[in-house]
């Protein structure tokens, strides 16, 4: 893979921290300047993969979250969000829309949905007690189009 | 997020201003439950002009709030979302269950 720019960070399991992870992404990905409609659909996303970490990876425990943010060829952005909490032992099933282990938390279930729809390639790898992987790719649309 | 709630005749307006997510739906959640739970308004409305960003979480915290209300007699309705967050609503298809303005 080639990589034109990249960062990486880590954080807490702490839902303050939502936003700051999708405020750390924006502001990297500014940098390709994508459209008011791609940078929402990827702080979107960033979101919920976080938010899936925080509620479901670490649900009543804490761990560190890993992001990484990649610019590569084509203007093409590549997103990973790895926990190294409770694992997701079903993933097909995860990734049902509406389905959610954490109703009490009014969790919609909507989250790898909404993932799914606002980048253009999704992968979950997941490892029950290892933890999950999130990664996702999205092409800007080509400048001036 | 913040949230100014006026009422008048039966309707409640709620106008919400900032980011939802995870973190802030649970405070949104308190203070709008409170209200609808003290003051058992017919029509309570979400406006959600002013909300600049919106994930998932904001799909939970319009339907508890339909539930609620529902459950209190009354209806929900949201009022002025931004492109972004239309889309996000669309998405959960939401729009068959509570009335968006």
């Amino acid at each position: 893979m080639e990589i034109l720019n990249e960062i990486r960070f880590s954080m807490p399991s702490l839902s303050v921290n939502e936003s700051a992870a999708r405020a750390a992404v924006s502001s990297f990905i500014v940098q390709a300047d994508p459209t008011v409609e791609e940078l929402s659909d990827i702080r979107t996303a960033v979101s919920e993969a976080v938010t899936n970490a925080i509620v479901h990876g670490y649900r009543g425990t804490s761990g560190r979250i890993d992001i990484t943010v990649r610019l590569l060829p084509e203007r093409e952005i590549y997103i990973r969000v790895k926990d190294t909490g409770c694992g997701i032992a079903d993933v097909k099933k995860a990734m049902e829309p509406l389905f959610t282990t954490a109703p009490e938390e009014e969790r919609s279930g909507l989250g790898f949905s909404v993932m799914e729809s606002f980048t253009d390639r999704l992968s979950v790898r997941s490892e029950p007690g290892r933890g999950t992987t999130v990664t996702m790719r999205k092409k800007l649309a080509a400048h001036g189009s | 997020m913040n949230i100014d709630i006026k009422s008048e005749k039966g309707t409640a307006i709620a106008v919400l201003k900032g980011e939802i997510d995870h973190h802030t739906a649970k405070t949104a959640r308190a203070e709008l439950d409170s209200f609808i739970i003290n003051m058992q308004p017919e029509i309570l409305a979400m406006d959600m002009s002013g909300i600049t960003f919106m994930d998932s979480s904001g799909i939970g915290l319009i339907m508890g709030r339909q539930k609620l209300m529902k459950e209190c007699g009354g209806s929900l309705e949201v009022r002025g979302p931004q492109p972004g967050i239309r889309r996000v609503l669309r998405l959960s298809g939401i729009e068959r269950i509570v009335k968006i303005i």
